[in-house]
């Protein structure tokens, strides 16, 4: 028996079996759209288009993905992403440099960070408050910063904000016979990298296994000599980082700043990281269901529109009920599997 | 024997806010032992135990292994000294592999080297014997085995003292067999393991030497060998030094002329086994055993408070079904738990709050009880009682433990019930209330009203009850009345009858 320990297969971890839960939705759903609505999902730009948008909502459901394993939550993504258009925007305006507005932006994800980590982790107060008030705090300073929507006026940054990789195999003849090719932004590449680092971090580095034993069980992660608050104060690092960088690929997206930009970001995060596989109640999680997460949510709300429900409340509707029913589809699975353990 | 000695505590003191938990306790460990520390509730078994882990700091006292002082500043600073802890709960993530959970915390590198920590836990397992595959997710093994991969980390650690903290407690016979094996295993190979159980089976089936705890007191060492159950029983339990037996043996307990009130047949829960049981009107009888033998479980059946799996039960004759509390109170029944930090008080709310809550959920949320009523109904059992609060508005968090006390009583003698339980109703209460709660128990009894008490405290129940019940290990193993009603006989009756 000892000979086959070694061969045998593990059943899926948690996490695992979710994520793949998700993968085989999103295929499944994608397929069925590619067959009774045909039209743009026929064509490889479509996926690329629902990268192109949501590049920046990839990035911070990342961070939100490894903030909710570690048992906690952050909802002041969204108007992070906000501050840091807006400002980006008038520091570039005002004859900015272009890498040092890349710094800027890093920098106040950073500093986002760094204050609500420490408040949550080291004063222990709670994650949602202290993220609702940086939501609010951050929302207000976009407002301060200007009431009327921006437009970046800077050579440097038209250059990069216009820069694609064109891909014409994937390309699709158009009906006036010319041949437009797929189009990815640069933003897309931003967001694959930051999948592929953390999903790296998460898998074989010692602080996302830390992530996960924190949010698995707390006192346990005590016990077993992790020093949780640290711990805790890098995930929200890590994710006031991330918004950063959304921010600024939210910018090369739009081209402009508004007051409103990334409104609700936030809360589709937070869905699409749960439709990923991502427990609220941490431990269980990984990005790359967080990135198929997303996916699923942007292709439900495509075919929603593509169904001819054109008004807005459809999306959020068609939204509201996804949610449940992977919540329920997680709740149900992973109770079959306990019954089955426990059996 | 100074050469095998591993660990020493010596003179060990803790004192809480107003508490003196611990007051110079002696504790020898030696290499290639198993030994088990007993004592009952309130001992100071968990305070030394957490000293040693370093999860409390002692007031006095000094600690040395091998020969060496040591001071025990955080669990992190015990593992790293070699002590090792397995708590009741299981203290790893369910939601990591069994191999993750052998090295977290404890790695080198920041890198996790899957492959390597499989490797080599699945070395350890192997060598002892443990069925878990190191790359199973942890919360897919069962309780035992999640166990036993929380020894092997301690194992890895090369721990030289091994605590396990009640590890029984939650395992079936065929596992605890398994547990035992792997503590044997790991003895002879010169480990010093600390057994912490209320199952006095257990401890005589492994341990080689016994130190007995009370009150914060050292009682003795021995060697299991020479110390028959009766007297560790004698010995956990002890006598009290006895101001209250002005509570006189003359008073009439006897009262065998009542109708039988509540019966029970086969009753069952989810903690408690089947077990029958009756009580009559006026009568006042006690649950006795030790800690975890089941007489808490069994009267949390009777009230309804876990999930009742079975029985049937009768009331005045009549067959009823109580399966939730509110069944029991609306059947004349009510039940003072155990601990009233949890189950009992709401510390935020008043006195007079507390005081009403029962009754006002028996007569439904509906139909409020008038402001007035319920301020007459809290003067009057402050009164009755003899509460000592600053008014009846006084949140009841700021009371002594006595006085909550009281104030519970007076929630469910508001009730005007007819069948009163009363778990553990004078733990951690002075003396002078000790008297008062003993005394109202008899006067109700007197006008009528069955009570069933609970006390860690023999003595206690033998001046209260008139019959008690005596459970070992979750079984009723002995009934006493009359002139068996005595402390040898008891503590033979809950020792297993043995010598």
């Amino acid at each position: 028996m000892k000979k086959n320990t070694n061969v045998q297969r593990e059943p899926l971890t948690d996490t695992q079996l979710l994520m793949t839960i998700t993968i085989c939705i999103f295929i499944g759903m994608y397929l069925l759209a590619m067959l009774f609505l045909g039209g743009g999902f026929l064509h490889a730009q479509q996926i690329f288009d629902m990268l192109n948008d949501n590049a920046s909502l990839i990035i911070v459901t990342f961070g939100l993905t490894i903030v909710m394993i570690g048992g906690g939550i952050d909802i002041s993504v969204g108007a992070v992403t906000s501050l840091v258009v807006m400002s980006c925007v008038l520091y570039l305006n005002n004859g900015g440099n272009l890498f040092v507005s890349v710094l800027l932006a890093l920098g106040i994800g950073l500093a986002f960070g760094v204050v609500q980590g420490f408040l949550i982790s080291y004063l222990e107060i709670q994650p949602f408050i202290v993220t609702l008030a940086g939501m609010f705090f951050a929302r207000g300073m976009t407002t301060i910063l200007s009431v009327n929507p921006q437009k970046v006026d800077h050579e440097g940054f038209a250059r990069l904000r216009d820069s694609k990789i064109e891909i014409p195999w994937l390309g699709y003849v158009a009906k006036n016979g010319n041949l437009v090719p797929a189009r990815i932004e640069l933003g897309v590449i931003v967001a694959l990298l930051c999948l592929v680092f953390i999903f790296i971090l998460l898998k074989y580095l010692r602080l996302g296994r830390d992530f996960y034993a924190m949010g698995g069980n707390q006192m346990s992660a005590l016990m077993l000599g992790i020093n949780v608050k640290r711990t805790r104060f890098l995930s929200y690092l890590i994710s006031g980082l991330l918004s950063g960088i959304s921010g600024y690929v939210f910018m090369m997206h739009t081209g402009a700043g508004n007051a409103t930009n990334a409104a609700g970001m936030e809360m589709n995060a937070i869905a699409s990281s749960i439709i990923g596989g991502t427990l609220l109640t941490g431990g269980v999680g990984n990005v790359i269901g967080s990135f198929f997460g997303t996916m699923t949510l942007t292709t439900i709300k495509k075919i929603v529109v593509s169904s001819g429900l054109n008004d807005p409340w459809w999306q959020s509707i068609t939204t509201g009920g996804m949610l449940c029913f992977f919540i329920l589809l997680q709740s149900v699975v992973l109770g079959q599997r306990a019954k089955k353990k426990s059996a | 024997m100074q050469d095998n000695c591993l660990l020493q505590m010596r003179g060990i003191e803790k004192n809480f806010p107003g508490v003196r938990a611990l007051g110079g306790v002696d504790f020898t460990l030696r290499k290639g032992e198993i030994h088990a520390l007993m004592g009952e509730n309130g001992a100071g078994k968990s305070t030394l135990i957490k000293i040693l882990t370093g999860v409390y700091q002692m007031d006095g006292g000094e600690i040395s292994l091998e020969g060496n002082k040591v001071s025990i500043r955080s669990p992190q600073d015990a593992q790293m000294k070699g002590i090792s802890t397995v708590y009741q709960e299981i203290t790893l993530c369910p939601n990591l592999t069994v191999a993750e959970n052998m090295y977290i915390g404890r790695e080198d590198s920041a890198w996790v080297k899957h492959k390597e920590y499989e490797k080599r836990a699945g070395a350890i397992l192997d060598s002892l014997g443990i069925p878990a595959r190191s790359s199973q997710q942890l919360g897919d093994c069962s309780l035992a085995v999640q166990q036993m991969v929380a020894i092997a980390r301690a194992v890895d650690m090369k721990c030289k003292v091994l605590i396990l903290d009640e590890p029984t407690s939650s395992l079936d016979d065929k596992e605890v067999n398994m547990l035992f094996d792997l503590m044997k295993d790991l003895k002879s190979q010169g480990v010093g393991i600390i057994f912490v159980t209320h199952f006095l089976e257990q401890v005589y089936e492994v341990s080689d030497r016994i130190t007995v705890l009370r009150n914060g007191e050292l009682v003795g060492e021995y060697l299991t060998e020479e110390l028959p159950q009766v007297e560790l029983v004698a010995k956990m339990i002890g006598k009290e030094l006895d101001e209250l037996s002005a509570l006189s043996e003359s008073e009439d307990k006897d009262h065998e002329a009542g109708e039988v009130f509540y019966e029970a047949k086969n009753l069952s829960s989810s903690d408690a086994l089947p077990f029958d049981f009756s009580i009559r009107k006026g009568e006042v009888n006690g649950f006795t055993g030790l800690l975890g033998s089941g007489r808490s479980e069994s009267v949390r059946a009777i009230f309804g408070a876990d999930k009742v799996s079975g029985g049937t039960i009768k009331i005045k004759g009549d067959p009823v079904k109580i399966t939730k509390p509110i069944d029991a109170m609306k059947n004349g029944i009510g039940y003072l738990a155990e601990d009233r930090k949890r189950d009992g008080i709401i510390a935020e709310l008043s006195v007079r709050e507390n005081i009403i809550l029962a009754l006002q959920v028996m007569n439904g949320f509906f139909k409020p009880i008038r402001r007035s009523e319920a301020e007459a109904f809290a003067d009057e059992y402050i009164k009755v009682l003899n509460i000592k609060t600053a008014s009846r508005e006084t949140p009841v968090g700021s009371l002594s433990g006595g006085n909550q006390q009281k104030v519970i009583l007076a929630r469910w003698l508001l009730t005007h019930p007819d069948y009163l339980i009363l778990d553990e109703p004078t733990r951690g209460i002075d003396v002078g209330t000790k008297l008062e709660i003993q005394k109202l128990v008899l006067k109700l009894a007197e006008e009528g009203v069955s009570v069933t008490f609970i006390s860690s405290e023999v003595e206690e129940m033998l001046r209260t009850c008139s019959r008690l019940i005596v459970m070992r290990d979750r079984h009723i193993v002995g009934e006493l009345k009359g002139k068996d009603l005595n402390q040898a006989q008891v503590m033979k009756t809950i020792a297993g009858g043995e010598s």
